[in-house]
């Protein structure tokens, strides 16, 4: 039934991109005047920030420039704005939703807290983001080549919690039988890179725009050193070195050149579903499925504009990182790919939460 | 040196001032406003920051975030509602004050003081701010847990004369504050299956909810004005400036160790008070005033909140790890701006951190003097009868609740805090200790097996550890030898805190009342997490425990000691929480604004005994304020039954 449901969803939305993807007469689309971005985080977050960022650029690109209005709604790690959301939102372009990785996670791995689901909604836009791994120069490694080094050193490592956007990281780390210890508890991944910073954890890991930001000041003081980047997917779903840190290794080389083989079954479909999901689908923005087509259309059309914008995509640099974003209807079908997690997969991961952190979901 | 006085140069020029006091206008609408911080001011500000000149857009997000702290005090002190989560304890004694009718007094006192504080801050961050990096950084997990108990210590002099009430009270806080996520594994607790606790509890709510409606039921119970004794001439403006200079040694004091506290992020804003305010009972010679309106009890915790929001500015521009909510936001502007919070900021940037703090320094004293423009005419409100005050009063603090995670769960909460609220009000149970455990207890939790996990146990070694456990143990012990050299010189104080014994022996039906909450509460709690795992119930069973041995330490003096019964007189307060709840739901069934305007209108006219023209205009003007707040600030409302027609109705007029 699950699976079914699944499917039509999948179905749903790849139709409703079709149709939206039939050129449109050459009308000017009436839209609201004022539109409301539904933003399930606080103010001042990184969705927040990223929200209020696009927000100026998406006036400037759609017909007659209505005023985009964030609306923040934080709680439950953002399940309680979706949730309201998916409750409430008015089907006339008045209402889109920015999300983030611990919109899908949640979604992904059954929290009965979440009462939406990715049907009724269209995807607009996806921003990616990538993220490093880099460790204290005191255990002796230069690089990733020497990572041998780190087998039996116990390396704590500040976290937020097993299920949030650390979790592939996590995965990463057991295929490369690091022996992690994980220390929950932190407000941010911000938290976590200051206890790095005092010496307390001795690995740590960061997203793109953090690392660029944070971390290199560290790693030019000779105060980290960076190991690999997770990478990003190309258009073939092939996960290619980050061009933000082209010198870096990825995981998938790193453990290429630690077994001599290619990291493979349960554990590495997982690292991949929620590598995806949360790095390549990082920021989402979502439209209702059932808002009419000539409006899905122009919000379309304007995303297209606002990325070939030039002032948009050198900000865009500074604010995310050099990444293409992902539009349309390649948006709709991978998306609905990242987050569908089958029976085994989800049985595996369970088993694999409870055993590693004693969590249950 | 140079950069310093160039940003000078720079923020005197007109744009400059123009954004900065736009920037602290803002800040003091949503600081007088309750429950309304620095978040919601800078969501207003955030949309014009895109493009903006950086050091203009930082004035401004200075502006904002330095008088918050200021503005937050006027209702602290006049209603008893804390105006934001850094002037909870400015109520304990402002509050009082105003109700002896020295109003005028305290706000310039607080006003006064905390100008001195922020200035105080700004000139900490100028100096610390060069060689702050290594001081953050040699706070580790270990010493931030040391830090959380050094502000569990105060509860002891919060506790007035009767510790077991205040460590019950406070391993109940605890307790309370345990509900949701446990930081180390990230399993939920006592959630009862019910979404709103998955997040924890607000502490926006709880802290209305144990001081702010307790005070304005048991006002409605007398229905007299806020100021019971008539203003005499010289306890005004003039006296609270008096005041503060007479003890600018405790203004330095709590001005330091409020810029030193919001530097390490971790401990946050809404403790910093509370410490400051217990060290200013511990430090005085006759400490008897205190919760009765004793000066001190304002300037105390008013010069640390704005020295505070000076200080944690340091890891926010340093590290980009904010050190309280405000500053978090603060970050994201930053972010906005282009800029990127890190060494860069004393290096390349270091102009910019200057405007930052000049800004600062800047926005403290105008701030100030705008609210001491105020203070008298605002003050007058302490005069009005007041039934008259309550539709308003309640209004706000519906409001203020609502704005916590926008849900009738808001409402709920408030009116069951309440509850307990009026009881400890009832019954001599100091509330702050209550508040002090519920807000240390994440942090005490994560801090504490963070420090475990990172050091194993020898983290106790630490010397910042034991530089802090040796301060805490100071604390316990100097008081009461200060305390009995104090008696040996006045032999008259020995009889007062004799009579002074013999009033806190004494029982009630609240006590058993209350005892039976937290008892009953505590066993459920444990009976709920006994099957948890290790890292999930440890904390929790500590709370538990100490409210559990607290109780049967309170009864078994009960039995052994003879105390005299009093009988309390709550019914007519439970009665008016029954009332609360009913216009809580009543407020979010029919929608916010119309039963504002319904409410206020029949309560005024009908129960308050206002003329028509008096009620209407009350009535509308408080439409007018939300209807202004939702446009201007986007703030939600429970929409419900009638809201959208009124709103649809009001927007075809205007």
């Amino acid at each position: 039934m699950k699976k079914l449901s699944k499917l039509l969803g999948v179905s749903i939305l790849s139709f409703g991109c079709l149709l939206s993807a039939i050129p449109a007469q050459a009308q000017e689309t009436e839209l609201p005047s004022t539109i409301n971005w539904a933003i399930p985080f606080g103010v001042g977050g990184g969705t927040d920030v990223w929200a209020r960022f696009v927000a100026p650029h998406l006036t400037k690109n759609l017909p007659g420039n209505p005023t985009v209005v964030i609306k923040n709604q934080p709680g439950g790690g953002s399940i309680t704005g979706t949730n309201l959301f998916f409750q409430r939102a008015k089907s006339n372009g008045e209402d889109i939703l920015g999300t983030s990785a611990s919109t899908l996670y949640p979604f992904m791995l059954g929290d009965k807290r979440v009462r939406y689901n990715f049907d009724k909604w269209i995807p607009l836009m996806a921003s990616p983001t990538g993220g490093v791994v880099y460790v204290q120069p005191n255990l002796g490694v230069t690089s990733a080549d020497d990572i041998t080094k780190l087998d039996g050193v116990t390396l704590p490592f500040g976290s937020q919690s097993p299920t949030g956007l650390e979790l592939p990281v996590f995965l990463a780390f057991e295929m490369l039988e690091l022996d992690i210890k994980p220390v929950f508890g932190m407000k941010s991944r911000g938290a976590g890179r200051l206890a790095f910073e005092r010496g307390e954890a001795k690995i740590d890991f960061q997203t793109s725009s953090a690392y660029l930001s944070s971390v290199v000041d560290l790693v030019d003081n000779q105060k980290a050193v960076p190991l690999f980047s997770l990478g990003i997917l190309n258009n073939q779903g092939k996960i290619v070195r980050d061009p933000a840190f082209a010198d870096l290794p990825t995981f998938e080389e790193v453990y290429v050149k630690k077994f001599g083989k290619e990291p493979s079954g349960m554990e590495y479909t997982a690292y991949k579903k929620f590598l995806a999901a949360g790095f390549a689908f990082q920021k989402v923005i979502f439209i209702p499925a059932d808002t009419p087509n000539d409006i899905i259309n122009a919000y379309q059309s304007a995303v297209r504009t606002m990325l070939k914008d030039p002032t948009f995509i050198k900000d865009s640099e500074v604010q995310v990182g050099p990444y293409e974003n992902i539009v349309g209807i390649d948006a709709a079908q991978y998306l609905s790919e990242a987050i569908a997690v089958s029976p085994e997969l989800y049985a595996w991961i369970s088993s694999w939460l409870k055993s590693k952190f004693d969590y249950t979901l | 040196m140079i950069e310093f006085l160039s940003a000078l140069d720079q923020i005197l020029s007109i744009t400059h001032l123009t954004y900065l006091i736009a920037g602290v206008l803002v800040g003091l609408v949503v600081g007088i406003i309750p429950g309304l911080g620095g978040i919601a001011g800078m969501s207003l500000l955030l949309p014009f920051l895109y493009g903006m000149e950086p050091s203009v857009g930082l004035g401004m997000l200075m502006g904002l975030v330095a008088v918050i702290p200021t503005g937050d005090t006027f209702t602290s002190v006049l209603m008893g509602i804390p105006g934001s989560s850094s002037s909870q304890a400015t109520v304990m004694d402002g509050f009082p004050l105003a109700k002896k009718g020295q109003a005028a007094r305290a706000l310039s006192a607080a006003f006064l003081s905390s100008m001195i504080g922020g200035v105080v801050g700004a000139v900490v961050l100028s100096v610390f701010i060069l060689v702050a990096r290594p001081v953050v950084l040699a706070f580790s997990s270990a010493e931030l847990f040391m830090l959380t108990l050094l502000g569990l210590s105060v509860v002891a002099a919060l506790s007035g004369g009767n510790v077991y009430k205040g460590l019950a009270a406070c391993g109940f806080g605890l307790l309370v504050g345990a509900i949701g996520g446990a930081p180390a594994t990230g399993e939920f607790r006592f959630t009862l299956d019910i979404d709103y606790l998955y997040d924890g509890i607000p502490l926006v709510v709880v802290g209305l909810g144990i001081f702010a409606l307790p005070e304005i039921i048991s006002l409605l119970v007398k229905n007299s004005a806020i100021a019971s004794s008539p203003n005499k001439l010289g306890h005004g403006l003039k006296q609270g400036f008096k005041d503060v200079f007479q003890n600018l040694p405790l203004v330095g004091k709590s001005s330091i160790f409020g810029s030193l506290i919001g530097a390490i992020p971790g401990l946050g804003g809404s403790v910093v008070d509370w410490m400051t305010y217990s060290f200013a009972i511990n430090s005085s010679k006759d400490s008897s005033q205190f919760g009765k309106g004793d000066i001190r009890g304002v300037i105390a915790p008013e010069s640390a909140n704005n020295a505070c929001a000076s200080g944690s500015m340091i890891p926010t521009i340093l590290f980009g790890v904010p050190g309280s909510g405000a500053a978090a936001v603060f970050l994201g502007g930053m972010l906005l701006l282009g800029i990127q919070p890190g060494v860069s900021m004393i290096s390349t940037h270091l102009d910019l951190t200057y405007t930052i703090i000049w800004s600062l320094a800047l926005a403290n004293i105008l701030g100030a003097i705008f609210c001491i423009c105020f203070t008298r005419p605002i003050s007058l409100l302490t005069y009005i009868k007041f039934s008259i005050l309550t539709p308003i009063i309640l209004t706000l603090i519906l409001f203020a609740a609502y704005q916590a995670t926008r849900s009738l769960g808001d409402f709920i909460l408030l009116g069951v805090v309440a509850t307990l609220g009026i009881m400890m009000k009832g019954a001599n149970w100091p509330r702050p200790a209550f508040l002090i455990g519920f807000v240390l207890s994440s942090g005490a939790e994560n801090y504490f097996f963070q420090s475990i996990q990172f050091y194993g146990y020898d983290w106790f070694l630490r010397p910042g550890v034991i530089t802090i456990a040796a301060l805490i143990i100071v604390g316990f012990v100097l008081p009461p030898i200060l305390k009995r050299r104090k008696q040996k010189m006045k032999p008259e104080q020995l009889a007062q805190d004799k009579e002074q014994n013999s009033m806190t022996k004494t029982v009630s039906w609240t006590d058993w009342g209350i005892i039976a909450v937290m008892g009953g509460s505590a066993t459920y709690a444990l009976i709920n997490i006994w099957d948890a795992s290790t890292l999930t119930k440890a904390f929790p069973i500590i709370a538990i425990t100490i409210v559990l041995f607290s109780i049967v330490m309170i009864v078994s003096k009960y039995i052994r000691e003879k105390h005299t019964k009093v009988s309390s007189d709550l019914a007519m307060n439970l009665v008016y929480i029954v009332g609360f709840f009913f216009i809580a739901y009543g407020y979010y069934l029919f929608g916010f604004i119309s039963t504002t305007f319904v409410f206020s209108l029949l309560f005024l006219r009908f129960l308050a005994k206002a003329s028509y023209v008096k009620s209407t205009t009350i009535a509308i003007g408080l439409v007018i304020f939300l209807v202004t707040m939702g446009r201007v600030m986007n703030v939600d409302f429970p929409e419900g039954l009638f809201d959208p027609y009124l709103l649809s109705a009001i927007k075809t007029v205007i």
